[in-house]
């Protein structure tokens, strides 16, 4: 357990977007001692958001940056976070995202998702990138997956779309942003191995 | 021309093929894609241009909205 926790503090994860994956994905990532943490997202949080995003009412109207950035220093105030109150675009994404080996990508458009991935696979190849794909409404658990094409790693049910009548919903997103998280964790340390004690 | 589409066989008629005409073919409409070819990225800018040949490996991965 020592040298899991030694590792995690030296790993940097930067999260693209802090809004049902990114602040839930965050939220693991900080409890299991990540050491630096790199968030960016430009939105406030709302009330709309308390039904799967990692906030509270009491943080109604704040950036979400500044309020992810509460919750983790509630958790583990050793944990360095980077908090950019930004709106990404291909020059902004290398820029922030330099110091990170594992980039989270949880934004809500696909655009914006195809966005991210391009610009880290196409020009910071050493990186990778764990991205949410088809997460909205309820139920259907072994649909999701995750899915990997080389330094791109792909979590949710990769079809069902957020609209009115799949919404998106705290089960779900948070399954799909644990995945993120957890996938982080096997690139970072490597896959377990079993049968071995003193871990 | 036979390549490897998804992970599964595909074949199609003619000896060259671009990305675009290949998600024409596929009625891959859906807009949100990142596309590779034998591993290697090819962005939404070179669609029309990058070919096709014999034997690739193309993965076409849809990007869906919600987070």
């Amino acid at each position: 357990m020592t040298l899991i926790k030694k590792k995690l503090a030296k790993s940097c994860v930067g999260i693209a977007g802090c809004g049902g994956l990114g602040s839930n994905c965050a939220m693991a990532l900080a409890r299991v001692g990540v050491g630096k943490l790199v968030i960016v997202d430009f939105d406030a949080v709302q009330e709309s958001n308390l039904n799967r995003q990692y906030y509270f009412r009491d943080q109604l109207g704040q950036k979400k940056v500044a309020a992810l950035r509460e919750n983790i220093r509630r958790i583990d105030p050793g944990i360095r976070v980077e908090a950019h109150d930004l709106k990404l675009d291909a020059a902004g994404v290398t820029r922030v995202f330099a110091p990170c080996r594992v980039i989270v990508e949880a934004f809500d458009q696909a655009e914006m998702k195809r966005m991210l991935i391009e610009t880290v696979l196409d020009e910071m190849p050493e990186k990778f990138v764990v991205a949410g794909s088809g997460l909205a409404g309820w139920g259907q658990n072994n649909a999701l997956h995750t899915r990997r094409s080389g330094n791109l790693f792909i979590c949710g049910d990769e079809s069902r779309e957020v609209s009115n009548a799949l919404p998106p919903l705290a089960p779900r997103v948070g399954i799909v942003a644990n995945l993120q998280a957890n996938q982080v964790l096997e690139i970072l340390l490597g896959e377990p191995t079993t049968h071995k004690k003193n871990k | 021309m036979k390549i490897t589409l998804n992970h599964r066989p595909s074949e199609y008629l003619g000896e060259t093929l671009t990305v675009e005409e290949l998600l024409k073919w596929m009625k891959f409409t859906f807009p949100m894609i990142v596309v590779k070819i034998n591993g290697r990225l090819v962005r939404k800018e070179e669609y029309r241009s990058a070919a096709i040949h014999e034997g690739d490996q193309v993965e076409a991965i849809h990007l869906i909205s919600g987070g």
